[in-house]
């Protein structure tokens, strides 16, 4: 494209006029279209390399006895006993108040929903024909405000609401393994 | 001319593995020390904060989102660069001559036994479409790098061997050291090529720890410290990523980012000016290219200067008396840090069974491993 071309271009766009220059048409564009089977029959020169990239994270203190805890089927809290604030997930220093936590609380497995959404896209991004309910849980016994990220289960989506009660609802013990999924979801209750 | 300086210091680590803390637990037993050192509240006195770190590394993506809780960092201006900690330490430099800042907190760290696939995030971080389809252990960059430092200089695989023997042994004076050894040259000629001419025990081994400083504007360290560490001269520089068209002899990303620091320091004779010298030595022969680009020595001298007992904590310019990436780990982007961390040691006379007599100004360099050529320096003096 021509210096002037590209002017005259750049200044329909600045004139609000948002449609090319007369000269331009996207028919001159077209370039060259490819289908999945271009590539499937390798028509196109590209190489497929993946990353070998695996962790294994350290949870450190505060995780690992939060996970340890779940698969007894409690939940516990850290407490700091500066601001009050009883910390779930457990962490050993409070982010606010910038000072080790002082004890460790058990709290319950029930709450109530703080923000919910219906997610219809899985993470491959097709549509899902069962929505999942991804949600944040204010967990009873912990500070207002905090709670766990979790899924909602056994409800209707159109019934669920902001402020709804609900319980954790656990795997069996013996399929519980230490990892957040020892809880399956959380239920409403009455 | 503003001035900067580091007040203040903290670490946890370096050890061979830290099983027993998550990276947040471990940042903040650092920036815990870092403040007390510096005397200063996190929350109140900290105007900014600036990690470095890969997301490779840490197996998050966009892992900046977790650095503000462990650093009292929570709502208040933080960045993350993807880079050595020496490049945020730079960066702080540059925000407090800003003028925006008065105080800036630099952090980095590593985790390296969470990377299960090490070798295969250096691959990755080769040419998609015409290296990495090569396959091997990138590490053979390192050799082929080694072949051609030694083809030029003249400087033999027994020296190399000599820096590993001179690093570790330095180690055994740092308690934050993760590889301390008590080895003889024998040792590590006899150990095996892996890429040769590079031996096994010429290869830095991982380690994990985590280092925070603070940095500071001239009145504000004079005010909160007796010993201030000042920052005269930072340079950074990145060669071609091409592997076919790179200088394999000579380390040039170090050689401009030195020129740039000695020039802001007004250090014309690295030589005589400069005191101790902490470099990279993530492989043996690493340490000695990365001494010549410094200009701490002529080119091809690095190696009979050492012999010559130069390099060594009591020798004419100690190098890496903290034990380098030999001896207190590969703290992967902590690295730079790790090797100012030492610098700001010394020059405040605090590096104990390693000190060096009479350290007033010393230099830290890094380079952030295969397969770049991006390295870093930074000129520190214990006056303003």
């Amino acid at each position: 494209m021509g210096r002037a071309h590209a002017k005259e271009l750049s200044r329909s766009y600045a004139k609000g006029v948002i449609k090319v220059s007369s000269k331009f048409k996207a028919e001159d564009f077209k370039g060259i279209a490819l289908s999945e089977e271009d590539f499937k029959e390798k028509k196109v020169i590209f190489s497929d390399i993946r990353a070998k990239a695996y962790y294994a994270w350290t949870a450190g203190v505060a995780i690992s006895r939060f996970l340890s805890e779940l698969k007894e089927g409690k939940i516990i809290a850290r407490k700091c006993n500066k601001c009050g604030r009883v910390l779930i997930p457990p962490r050993m220093f409070c982010e606010l108040c910038y000072r080790p936590t002082d004890e460790w609380v058990y709290v319950k497995d029930t709450g109530r929903v703080n923000t919910f959404s219906i997610a219809w896209i899985g993470v491959n991004a097709s549509r899902l024909k069962e929505p999942l309910i991804p949600a944040v849980i204010e967990i009873d016994g912990a500070s207002p405000g905090m709670g766990i990220y979790h899924m909602l289960g056994e409800v209707d989506p159109a019934e669920v609401r902001i402020g709804m009660n609900v319980q954790a609802v656990w795997k069996p013990k013996e399929e519980r393994k230490g990892c957040i999924t020892d809880i399956k979801y959380f239920k409403p209750i009455k | 001319m503003l001035e900067v300086a580091i007040i203040g210091v903290g670490w946890a680590g370096s050890k061979s593995c830290t099983p027993d803390l998550s990276f947040q637990e471990m940042v903040y037993e650092a920036a815990v020390k870092a403040y007390a050192d510096a005397n200063v509240n996190p929350q109140v006195d900290v105007d900014a904060f600036i990690s470095a770190d890969e997301d490779y590394w840490a197996g998050y993506s966009i892992f900046e989102e977790y650095v503000p809780d462990q650093l009292g960092a929570v709502l208040k201006p933080t960045w993350h660069i993807t880079g050595d900690g020496l490049h945020a330490l730079i960066n702080a430099y540059m925000m407090i001559r800003s003028n925006l800042f008065e105080v800036v907190v630099v952090e980095s760290h590593s985790k390296a036994s969470d990377i299960l696939s090490y070798a295969g995030i250096i691959q990755h971080a080769t040419d998609p479409v015409y290296v990495k389809p090569l396959g091997g252990h990138p590490f053979y960059i390192a050799g082929l790098e080694m072949r051609r430092y030694l083809y030029e200089t003249g400087v033999s695989e027994e020296q190399c061997a000599q820096v590993v023997v001179k690093n570790k042994r330095n180690a055994i004076f740092n308690p934050n050291a993760a590889y301390p050894a008590e080895l003889t040259v024998e040792d590590v000629l006899n150990s095996p090529y892996v890429f040769s001419p590079l031996k096994a025990l010429e290869v830095s081994s991982t380690a994990e720890g985590a280092i925070v400083m603070v940095l500071a504007s001239g009145d504000v360290a004079r005010r909160l410290t007796d010993v201030p560490i000042w920052v005269r001269g930072v340079g950074w520089a990145i060669d071609t990523p091409n592997l076919d068209g790179r200088d394999w002899g000579r380390a040039v990303y170090v050689e401009v980012a030195a020129d740039m620091a000695y020039k802001m320091a007004g250090i014309t004779n690295p030589r005589r000016q400069i005191h101790v010298a902490e470099v990279d030595d993530k492989f043996s022969y690493k340490e000695l290219q990365h001494v010549e680009a410094l200009r701490l020595c002529t080119r091809g001298e690095a190696g009979e200067l050492l012999e010559a007992g130069s390099f060594y904590v009591n020798g004419e310019l100690p190098v890496n008396p903290s034990g380098g990436c030999l001896g207190v780990g590969n703290l992967l982007e902590a690295c730079g840090l790790s090797r100012a961390l030492e610098v700001v040691l010394q020059l405040r006379g605090q590096a104990q069974g390693r000190q060096v007599e009479d350290a007033k100004v010393g230099v830290a360099q890094t380079w952030r491993g295969i397969p770049t050529t991006s390295g870093a320096v930074v000129v520190l003096s214990t006056e303003g």
